[in-house]
C-alpha cells in the first residue's frame, strides 16, 4: 500500500482494461521523425506468402466504400481513450480479393516500422486502414495519410503510415515485439511486455 | 520506427513482475519536479534511457499506474526517478509533492529497448531534451560521465528559464567535462550573458552529423527538433524520439 495515496477513480473505470487511465487528449509514441507520406506517392500493398501483390493508390483506396467505426483505443504506456471516430476502409473490403491460406500477418509502414499480428484479427469487422480521425483528415503525427486501425489490441499494432502488409506461415516479430514488447498485445489480459 | 540503426541491442526485460520499492532519498529538481532515490531489491538493472512503471495503491485496493524515465544509470538495486508534477495528474502529484523518504510502492522493469544507449553504442551522440525530456537523456549523460572512453556528447537542453532547470549543479560540474558540449536553449527568460531567448532553431544544431541522436520532450517540441535535424542532414534512421503529452500523469 502506498501511503497517503487515494487515488483519483473515475466514473468510466470500469470500462477500462486492467492497468490502464483515461485521457481526453492524443498522445503520440512513436520511435523516430514523423514520415511525411504524400498522397500522389502513397501505396498500400498487400502480398501473399506466394508473393502475389495487390495494391491501391490514394485515389482507389478513398473509392472504396468506408466504414465510420467508434472505438476505445488502449496505448501499452496506460493511457485509454474511449469512443474514438474513425473513417476508413475495412480490411475485410481490402482482403475480398485476396487468396490466401496464410495465418500470420506483418504490417509494413513508411520509416520502416512494422508490427505482427494473426491474420485473423485483421478480418471480420475488426480493423480498418484509416484515414479520417473525429471527421478530418488523419494528421501525419498521428499516422497520416493512412494507418491501421485495430483497436481491440494495444494501440502499437495500429501501425501508423501504413504502406502494406505481408503473409506469411511464420510469425515474424515486428519491431516493437522484438524489443520486449508483447507479441499479441490484448489489453483486456494486460499483455503489455514480452512475459505477461 | 526503423530497425536498421546500427550498434547491439541492450538487453530486453524478462520478467515481468512487480517489485517493493522503498524512498530512501528525495531531491527537489524545481518547485515542481523531485528526484526520488528508489531501493528495489531484485531490481534487474537497465541500460540508460529506460523506463519504469509506478503502480500506487490505496487503502481500499485501488490502484493506478504510469510510467516514468529512470534518471541514472544502472546501481544495483538503486533506481532514480525524476518527476514532473502535471497539473491535475492523479499520480505525478503524490510522486512530486507526498512522498517521504521511507515510503513504499511498486515498480516494474525496466521497460524500452529502444530509446536506450549502451556505451558500447559509443559516439558522437547529439542528445536534445525540451523540458522535462531531459530525465532519461541525463542518464545517458551519468552513464557516458562514468565510463572512460564512449565518444563526444552534446546535449542540446531547452527550458523556459533557469528557475525550470533540472540537475543544474550538476551540469555546471560537467561544463568542462572534454567530451560534452552542453548548449542550454532558454526559450523565454536567459540569464545574462547566454544565448538570447528564443526557440531552438536551426543555429543551435550545428556540428557534426552523422551519429545518434535522442530527442525527448513534449510531443510539439520533439515534432519541432525532428524537423531541424532532419533539415540539417541527419539520417531519420538515426533519429530516436520519446514523447509525452499532458496526458493526465
Amino acid at each position: 500500500m502506498s501511503r497517503g495515496f487515494r487515488g483519483r477513480r473515475e466514473p468510466s473505470d470500469e470500462d477500462l482494461p486492467p492497468g490502464q487511465y483515461l485521457t481526453s487528449d492524443f498522445p503520440v509514441l512513436q520511435a523516430g521523425p514523423t514520415p511525411l507520406v504524400r498522397r500522389e506517392e502513397w501505396r498500400f500493398t498487400i502480398r501473399t506468402e506466394v508473393g502475389a501483390e495487390t495494391s491501391w493508390t490514394w485515389r482507389e483506396l478513398l473509392d472504396l466504400p468506408s466504414e465510420r467505426p467508434t472505438v476505445d483505443i488502449h496505448c501499452v504506456t496506460r493511457w485509454s481513450k474511449l469512443g474514438t471516430t474513425w473513417q476508413g476502409v475495412s480490411l475485410d473490403t481490402l482482403f475480398e480479393d485476396v487468396e490466401t491460406v496464410a495465418d500470420h500477418a506483418l504490417v509494413r509502414s513508411h520509416g520502416g516500422y512494422t508490427t505482427n499480428l494473426p491474420l485473423e484479427d485483421l478480418l471480420d469487422g475488426k480493423a480498418w486502414i484509416a484515414y479520417r480521425f473525429e471527421g478530418e483528415d488523419l494528421p501525419a503525427e498521428h499516422g497520416g495519410p493512412a494507418r491501421l486501425l485495430v483497436p481491440h489490441l494495444y494501440f502499437w499494432k495500429s501501425a501508423k503510415w501504413v504502406s502494406g502488409i505481408d503473409l506469411g506461415h511464420e510469425d515474424e516479430p515486428g519491431f516493437w515485439e522484438s524489443l520486449g514488447y508483447h507479441n499479441y498485445g490484448d489489453p483486456w489480459r494486460e499483455q503489455r511486455y514480452s512475459d505477461d | 520506427m526503423t530497425d536498421t540503426a546500427a550498434g547491439p541491442r541492450p538487453p530486453v526485460r524478462r520478467r515481468a513482475r512487480w517489485l517493493a520499492a522503498r524512498v530512501v532519498a528525495v531531491r527537489s529538481e524545481t518547485s515542481t519536479a523531485r528526484t526520488l532515490v528508489l531501493e528495489v531489491p531484485g531490481w534487474p538493472g537497465h541500460v540508460a534511457g529506460q523506463h519504469l512503471d509506478v503502480r500506487l495503491t490505496a487503502p481500499d485496493g485501488y490502484t493506478a499506474q504510469r510510467s516514468y524515465s529512470i534518471a541514472a544509470p544502472a546501481d544495483g538495486d538503486r533506481v532514480e526517478l525524476t518527476v514532473q508534477r502535471v497539473p491535475a495528474g492523479e499520480v505525478s502529484p503524490y510522486l512530486v509533492d507526498d512522498v517521504l523518504p521511507g515510503d513504499e510502492f511498486e515498480v516494474l522493469g525496466p521497460v524500452g529497448g529502444w530509446f536506450a544507449w549502451h556505451p558500447a553504442d559509443g559516439g558522437p551522440v547529439l542528445l536534445v531534451a525540451g523540458g522535462s525530456g531531459i530525465v532519461p537523456l541525463m542518464a545517458m549523460v551519468r552513464e557516458r560521465a562514468r565510463v572512460a572512453d564512449a565518444g563526444r556528447f552534446t546535449l542540446l537542453y531547452s527550458v523556459r528559464g533557469p528557475a525550470e532547470v533540472f540537475y543544474g549543479e550538476e551540469l555546471r560540474g560537467l561544463a568542462d567535462a572534454e567530451w560534452l558540449d552542453l548548449r542550454m536553449v532558454h526559450t523565454r527568460t536567459a540569464p545574462p550573458g547566454s544565448r538570447a531567448a528564443g526557440r531552438l532553431a536551426a543555429a543551435d544544431l550545428t556540428g557534426e552529423v552523422g551519429g545518434r541522436v535522442y530527442v525527448c520532450g513534449p510531443t510539439g517540441f520533439v515534432t519541432a527538433a525532428s524537423d531541424l535535424l532532419l533539415a540539417a542532414g541527419h539520417d531519420p534512421a538515426n533519429i530516436r524520439t520519446e514523447r509525452f503529452g499532458p496526458s493526465g500523469g
